[in-house]
């Protein structure tokens, strides 16, 4: 089993706040980050898929088929978005916009066009909202 | 029942410190063969990178696997406070160990693994240079 992975980036704006909290208790947990004119990130999308190299052409998926695959499932819904108010999934009442929960989000979005492939299967989402802070997500519960 | 999704949150923090690689249990002349220039008597120094991976269902509320500023609370108190600007080989943790960075890790490890706020401590890995890093999963 071999394990690739391609990088991506995209800019997003962001900022967290449960709704079912009063507002003293969004500031307090979230601190900065609670600022409702939000506030953006450079983030960096690691996408591991595991396979075995095919054994005419070597590869395990073709890097340009998976780079074409994160560019449509995720940059195109969320690079130069503001995550709580243009994605689906992180609408206000849904799940907060916080690494963890957009790693979980890129996978979602990712497993389904991999696994229809039928070859390699998408192994690891890791995501990097900065140099210092990543969140990554395996799959299941 | 709690459906929430194991994910991990990982952090990277840079501790600066200063070693000797050098074992009572070898001859001078060992420990320079085993050792090479890390042996030298004064010791030296590296910017280390520890990078703290947590591990843990995502808190509902939050979002959270747990809150970076508990994470980095637990390891500046733990980690940062006993090691960064400090000579290891002066460090009661390495009064009986040399302060390679395998040994390093490990200790880290043991120093964060009952202390997290929330989660479980999946990885500890140390980047003694931009060329070589060191991982530990557990204390085994």
């Amino acid at each position: 089993m071999i394990f690739l992975t391609r990088r991506a980036t995209f800019s997003a704006s962001h900022y967290y706040w449960n709704e079912a909290w009063p507002a003293e208790k969004n500031e307090q947990v979230f601190g900065r980050c609670a600022n409702r004119n939000g506030h953006g990130h450079n983030y960096t999308l690691e996408v591991t898929v595991a396979g075995e190299p095919d054994p005419i052409t070597g590869f395990v998926v073709d890097l340009k088929w998976l780079k074409a695959v994160i560019e449509r499932e995720v940059l195109a819904a969320w690079d130069h978005r503001h995550l709580n108010l243009e994605t689906p999934e992180f609408a206000a009442g849904k799940s907060l916009p916080t690494t963890e929960n957009i790693a979980i989000a890129a996978w979602n979005r990712l497993q389904p066009a991999i696994s229809a492939a039928g070859g390699a299967q998408l192994s690891r989402v890791r995501i990097y909202e900065t140099p210092e802070i990543f969140a990554e997500y395996r799959g299941g519960a | 029942m709690s459906t929430a999704p194991k994910a991990y949150f990982g952090r990277r923090y840079l501790l600066s410190a200063s070693h000797r690689l050098n074992t009572d249990a070898l001859t001078a002349e060992q420990n320079r063969a085993a050792y090479g220039k890390c042996n030298n008597p004064h010791g030296h120094g590296h910017n280390y990178v520890v990078e703290v991976l947590v591990g843990g269902p995502v808190n509902l509320e939050t979002g959270m696997v747990l809150n970076l500023a508990d994470l980095d609370a637990v390891v500046s108190a733990q980690v940062l406070e006993r090691f960064d600007h400090a000579n290891l080989n002066l460090a009661p943790e390495f009064a009986r160990k040399v302060p390679t960075t395998e040994n390093l890790c490990r200790t880290v490890f043991s120093l964060l693994k009952n202390a997290l706020p929330a989660g479980e401590l999946a990885h500890v890995r140390v980047e003694e240079t931009e060329n070589n890093f060191f991982e530990c999963y557990g204390e085994g």
